[in-house]
């Protein structure tokens, strides 16, 4: 379904979505009236499903950032439900992702400081439903952060 | 450090799932002029909360099938130096994030790739080569969602 043209258009604008469609034609070596055409296409099709806005979460006094490796009680059946549908109530938590592996359900969780987070982490996360066991990652530094796809 | 108030909040919650709003829109969503709505994104990201924009693609159209988080823990501290790590796991295209991390972990990557053989192939060739990596614990995502953070 996707042609080389495609690829390069997602490409260049994963680079820079904010551009314009003449400025993203012209990287991609395309007349702007196809790449207008083919981004319209992309998108009808459901390829590219939009654009969202990224938050600096420092800049907004959340200094800590925590990855919680969480293992669920797998005897109980209604554990991932349960204990998704509270998470989501946290509004420090941004980010949930469900795993196959050692780890069954991993939370990004924010904070102003440690003392906020030990907070959160005991009145919010540790009365969370169905936990066996809870390991925490101490997010340092970032050293990439594209979630750009390798077309 | 910036403080906000309801409208900078109802802002950022309508650009998190739409970047591409017009100030009129944001404008009408919040209850705000035009006008208004302009001058707090501006401000917005001036200070430098709004960082950027994400494209949303769908990733098993466009034949990503797989993504996996894979913790990382350096061999031999003394030998391999990070710098040398994080440039190399930095030039795999197929690695999307590369955070350095406090705890059972040294890295946390996000790794996306065709299916799981092609996974198989950017862990072996790729992954495991690098310079110091040791023990590697891989959970391949089944499900992922977005919040919107602390915004409420």
């Amino acid at each position: 379904m996707l042609d080389d043209t495609d690829r390069r258009l997602l490409r260049h604008l994963q680079a820079d979505p904010a551009q314009s469609v003449a400025d993203l034609a012209r990287a991609s070596g395309v007349a702007a009236s196809k790449a207008y055409k083919r981004l319209e296409r992309l998108e009808a099709a459901g390829v590219l499903k939009g654009q969202r806005a990224v938050i600096d979460w420092r800049a907004l006094g959340y200094a800590v950032e925590v990855s919680l490796r969480v293992s669920l009680d797998k005897t109980e059946p209604r554990a991932f439900d349960e204990f998704i549908a509270v998470a989501r109530e946290v509004p420090e938590v941004s980010e949930i992702q469900t795993f196959l592996g050692r780890v069954d359900v991993r939370l990004t969780v924010l904070a102003r400081d440690m003392r906020h987070y030990q907070e959160i982490y005991r009145s919010r996360i540790l009365t969370l439903p169905h936990i066996v066991d809870v390991e925490a990652l101490m997010h340092v530094t970032t050293i990439k952060d594209v979630e750009a796809l390798p077309l | 450090m910036i403080d906000l108030d309801e409208t900078d909040r109802a802002i950022l919650r309508a650009l998190q799932q739409d970047a591409t709003l017009t100030a009129a829109k944001l404008g009408r969503q919040s209850g705000i002029s035009q006008s208004v709505a302009w001058r707090r994104v501006k401000r917005l990201t001036e200070a430098g909360v709004i960082k950027g924009r994400r494209l949303d693609l769908d990733k098993e159209v466009l034949g990503f099938g797989v993504t996996v988080f894979l913790g990382v823990k350096l061999a031999a501290k003394g030998r391999a130096s990070l710098e040398d790590f994080e440039r190399a796991v930095t030039a795999i295209p197929e690695v999307q994030t590369v955070q350095h991390v406090l705890g059972r972990y040294d890295y946390r990557l996000r790794v996306v790739a065709r299916d799981l053989s092609d996974f198989e192939r950017v862990l072996r060739r790729r992954i495991m080569t690098l310079p110091g990596a040791g023990e590697v614990e891989a959970n391949v995502v089944l499900s992922e969602e977005r919040r919107p953070g602390p915004l409420g």
